[in-house]
């Protein structure tokens, strides 16, 4: 981990329960700083734009639009703001949207106090962080895309994962910590989180509507 | 009615109502005999009968009265527009009114107040806001010029049988439009009550339903917690369960309490048999699965080899948590069990600790399958267990 990733990041905390936001700042306090709170969207909006923290962790579900409506606002006041989100659910339609809307990663809110500060240190580093669950959701929506079945898109590139990259993210599905993908694959850490941003930037710029919603339609092959 | 004519004649109340209900259903007769007899006889606990009252109001009998140059003038009206027919019409009309104020006036505030109920339901006369009130006369009196308008078609028409078809036509439908001009919103609000009782019937009943699973799981589970707040393993484990149950609930769909229950498929099975490891060893088990299909009974035999799995890495592998990855593609099933515990050196495993060999590699070569395992001391553990489809797309 450089140096510069492991000064105290300045997190922002979006959610709306009370109890949890004082729980996840109990667990962080010695590793972060903590510079606000918000527990509703246009708070959120405001105060982030005011604190311009390095890392936001968002409740994926908030009162008046979800942590998207958050981050399609900052979006446009602070771009350089980087955001993690954070939650219980398990719908993977709204896990993600907010990863489509710009999210570098996405943890459930079960992460052990560690494991997050891990991730939260390596969000504000520029890295994406995939959870095993959200490597499982990944794969899910791209193997709804799998050629063939597919009608022409705008790029073929971005709406397919190479074969590299679904390995990657199979190892994360399974519960292997990047450094141990690294060693499976006998490849650097440098290029897991490579792949890993670059499946991150195929999921928020392919423009495959079914990936948005391929969830609904659950498939059974 | 019928119990005070049963009094004054001495017969069962109950054959006073049938003889009623006979005669108004043979004719005419019995509804105005009913009428008659309304009007004559005192109610129950009244000294003197409408009728009687009737006679001695005399400011009723002046109001009355003054429908009769209201008929005078009408009958020279319809004489000099040489509608013949009409004026005939004109007498039973006008006298009805003429009855009507009468009756109205001297009958019980009872009755009076049962008839205003009835003809308000019927035309929607209570809008209380002053516009309302006018656009309602606006109705009524359109209403009211529309059926008579056709009336006239009709009758019209009946003295010149030679006059085409349309006439009548257009006098039916100018008749309907006044009907449904008048009636109209009663009906739609008799409609409109029975939808909303309809929902409120079905929401309070889908809450109802939901407080009873609500109870059996989760306000259950919270009393148990409560009892068990002495042991932190206990309530960790017991909320997790919980967590696991309302999750499947909320998100996808399967009722609370049946979860799992003869799984039908692979999803649901993993789920299944993680949730009951994760119950009887007070481990968490984290699930992820990629794609779907039925269960059949080469996937019952990698589940039951992945369970086994499960309960080795929660009894041997002293981690603190067991990932579990099911993957369905489409030519084979793929489950990784993995714990990052303690790991064993697979040569030195003695002869009399079988649990891999028969549970997990026989069942899976059995259906065809395969298991390997990688482990090494200190490395944790993970077990690859694959099986093929076959006859799938």
């Amino acid at each position: 981990m450089s140096d510069e990733a492991a000064r105290r990041p300045r997190v922002f905390l979006v959610d709306d329960h009370h109890l949890f936001r004082a729980g996840v700042r109990a667990e962080l306090k010695d590793a972060v700083s903590v510079v606000g709170e918000a527990d509703e969207v246009g708070a959120a909006v405001e105060l982030i734009g005011e604190r311009n923290p390095d890392v936001v962790l968002l409740d994926v579900h908030l009162p008046g639009g979800g942590g998207q409506a958050v981050i399609e606002a900052v979006r446009g006041l602070a771009p350089e703001v980087r955001f993690l989100a954070l939650s219980v659910s398990d719908a993977p339609e709204d896990v993600i949207a907010v990863i489509r809307a710009g999210a570098r990663g996405y943890v459930t809110k079960a992460i052990s106090g560690p494991e997050l500060i891990d991730a939260v240190r390596r969000v504000a580093g520029g890295d994406a962080v995939f959870s095993p669950r959200l490597a499982g959701f990944v794969l899910d929506a791209f193997a709804a895309l799998a050629p063939g079945a597919a009608a022409p898109s705008v790029d073929p590139e971005l709406d397919q994962l190479s074969t590299r990259e679904r390995e990657v993210l199979r190892l994360i599905a399974r519960g292997y910590t990047y450094k141990e993908v690294a060693r499976d694959l006998s490849i650097s850490t440098k290029t897991v989180e490579t792949h890993v941003s670059a499946v991150l930037r195929k999921l928020q710029l392919s423009t495959r509507h079914q990936l948005t919603y391929w969830a609904t339609e659950r498939r059974l092959i | 009615m019928a119990g005070g004519l049963s009094a004054r004649l001495g017969v069962d109340v109950t054959l006073v109502r049938v003889g009623f209900v006979l005669a108004a259903i043979f004719g005419a007769f019995g509804v105005a005999l009913y009428l008659v007899l309304w009007l004559v006889m005192p109610m129950a606990g009244q000294p003197r009968c409408i009728a009687a009252r009737v006679a001695s109001d005399r400011r009723g009998i002046l109001l009355a009265l003054t429908v009769l140059p209201a008929l005078a003038a009408t009958t020279v009206v319809f004489a000099a527009l040489h509608t013949g027919v009409l004026p005939s019409l004109l007498w039973p009309f006008f006298l009805s009114v003429a009855a009507l104020i009468l009756i109205w006036r001297n009958c019980d505030p009872e009755e009076r107040a049962f008839i205003r109920q009835a003809v308000e339901a019927v035309i929607h006369l209570q809008t209380r806001p002053a516009h309302r009130r006018r656009v309602l006369v606006v109705r009524l009196g359109a209403g009211v010029v529309v059926i008579a308008l056709g009336l006239a078609l009709l009758t019209l028409s009946q003295r010149a049988p030679s006059v085409s078809i349309v006439r009548p036509v257009i006098g039916a439908v100018l008749v309907l439009a006044g009907i449904v001009d008048l009636f109209g919103p009663w009906w739609l609000r008799l409609a409109r009550d029975v939808v909303d009782e309809r929902q409120a019937r079905i929401r309070a009943e889908d809450r109802a339903d939901l407080a009873a699973r609500v109870h059996d799981s989760v306000l259950q589970t919270l009393a148990l917690i409560q009892r068990s707040a002495g042991e932190p393993r206990r309530v960790v484990q017991l909320a997790r369960a919980q967590e696991r149950e309302l999750r499947a609930w909320l998100f996808d769909g399967e009722l609370p309490g049946t979860a799992g229950d003869g799984a039908v498929s692979l999803v649901a099975g993993v789920k299944l048999i993680a949730g009951e490891v994760e119950g009887d060893h007070k481990i968490p088990v984290e699930v992820v699965t990629v794609g779907d299909c039925p269960l059949d009974d080469r996937l019952r035999a990698l589940l039951a080899a992945a369970r086994e799995a499960i309960l080795n890495a929660a009894k041997w592998s002293g981690a603190s948590t067991v990932s579990l990855y099911a993957e369905v593609e489409r030519d084979k099933v793929s489950v990784f069990v993995r714990d990052r515990g303690r790991g064993f050196d697979p040569d030195q495993v003695a002869e009399d600790r079988r649990g891999i060999a028969h549970s997990i590699q026989a069942r899976m070569l059995r259906v065809g399958g395969r298991a390997t395992v990688r482990t090494a001391p200190g490395e944790g553990t993970e077990v690859e267990l694959t099986v093929g489809r076959d006859g799938r797309r």
